[in-house]
């Protein structure tokens, strides 16, 4: 996968800055540290963080 | 075929197992394709072509999983798992007419449209009994059921959740269990690794936590277990069961099952068994395109 360097981000529920660790991928979950809230990876460079979804009805294994 | 990988892993949400899978498949120097479920737009109803021979399915989603695998073998593709086997194994009911079919043991189960009818069927299958959402998964609101009292307020409740499924009520004999069940492995034929899960919960699906010991894959919990995965159409799966005093029982069949608590206490690679089976379809189909 890519691996271009990886300034912090903006919690964009709490505005804290966050580091995503150096095998981060797109898609992938992260919780910010300082307001618990998921949030997901959804651009690597820039480093871009939405809220992740409620999980759904129908998510499970 | 145009330039593209022969394998497309399709993810929505990324869990541990998703990155595992990749890094095992980046091991073996597999090309393949990730595809995010929620950009796909697959065309029913058209005789076009599948952009990858072969697709394995790691979404979270039951409902994505379902209808992109279904046009997707329309379409030409292998499907890992197929849409016959994800139709059955994200369906709690769908699973106990498999299991059926083929003689594999599980609970006793009723399945009811009203409160009135459920709580009837309560009363047939006796208190303790369980209740399952027919499409449904991590152990979420699986309920059991104590008494009459409980089980009406439980009806009532899920009978107003909002989707239909909902009133569908699925009810099990309660099994009681030596403090553990089972979640086994199975990827083809084979019983790749199982595990014991133990709880102090009756639920005790990893997700929510409780103790993981290995268990063997040779004796009847792994006979059972493929027997269980052949019942539901086989492929990648992981087998929940749980000991009766009679003998094994299963519960159901995950077609995404997670695996991350497993390969520590087996110390099975668990995704790489799943990358190597795959890769082998992979060269099966695209052997059969250059020979076509
Ligand atoms: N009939 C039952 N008797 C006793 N325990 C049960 C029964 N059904 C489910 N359980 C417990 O609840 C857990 C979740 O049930 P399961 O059928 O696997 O649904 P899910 O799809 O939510 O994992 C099981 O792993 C088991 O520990
Ligand atoms: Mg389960
Ligand atoms: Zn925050």
């Amino acid at each position: 996968m890519t691996s271009i360097s990886k300034p912090a981000a903006l919690c964009p529920v709490c505005e804290a800055s966050i580091d995503a660790p150096a095998d981060s991928i797109t898609g992938e979950i992260l919780a910010c540290a300082d307001c618990g809230a998921e949030l997901e990876i959804t651009s690597l460079a820039p480093l871009t963080l939405e809220e992740a979804p409620d999980v759904a009805e129908d998510w499970g294994e | 075929m145009s330039n593209r990988a022969a394998l497309a892993v399709v993810t929505s949400r990324l869990r541990v197992e998703e990155k595992l899978i990749f890094a095992a498949l980046e091991a073996r120097g597999a090309a393949f394709e990730r595809v995010d479920d929620a950009a796909l737009q697959l065309e029913a109803g058209h005789a076009s072509e599948s952009p990858w021979p072969v697709v394995w399915n790691r979404s979270l989603s039951f409902g994505r999983t379902l209808y992109a695998t279904q046009i997707l073998e329309q379409q030409g593709a292998l499907c890992v798992n197929s849409a016959h086997v994800v139709g059955t194994c994200g369906d709690k009911a769908a699973t106990s007419l498999a299991f059926a079919a083929s003689g594999v043991p599980t609970p006793r189960t009723l399945v009811a449209f009203t409160v009135e009818s459920a709580l009837e069927a309560c009363e047939t299958l006796g208190y303790p009994c369980v209740l399952k959402p027919v499409v449904g998964s991590w152990g979420r609101l699986v309920a059991r059921l104590d008494s009459t009292s409980a089980a009406e307020a439980v009806l009532e409740d899920r009978a107003v959740l909002g989707s239909w499924q909902h009133s569908v009520f699925y009810l099990q004999e309660y099994v009681e269990k030596p403090g553990r069940d089972a979640r086994v492995f199975v990827v083809g034929d084979e019983c790749i690794a199982a595990i014991w899960r133990h709880s102090e919960h009756w639920i005790t699906n990893t997700a929510r936590g409780g103790r993981v010991e290995a268990a063997r894959t040779d004796g009847p919990l792994g006979e059972m277990a493929v027997r269980a995965a052949r019942a539901v159409g086989g492929g990648i799966l992981a087998v929940d069961l749980i000991e009766a005093a009679d003998g094994l029982q299963v519960l159901e069949v995950n077609h995404s099952g997670e695996f991350r608590n497993s390969i520590a206490p087996t110390g099975v690679d668990i995704p790489g068994a799943m990358a190597d089976w795959v890769l082998g379809r992979v060269a099966e189909r695209v052997a059969q395109e250059v020979f076509a």
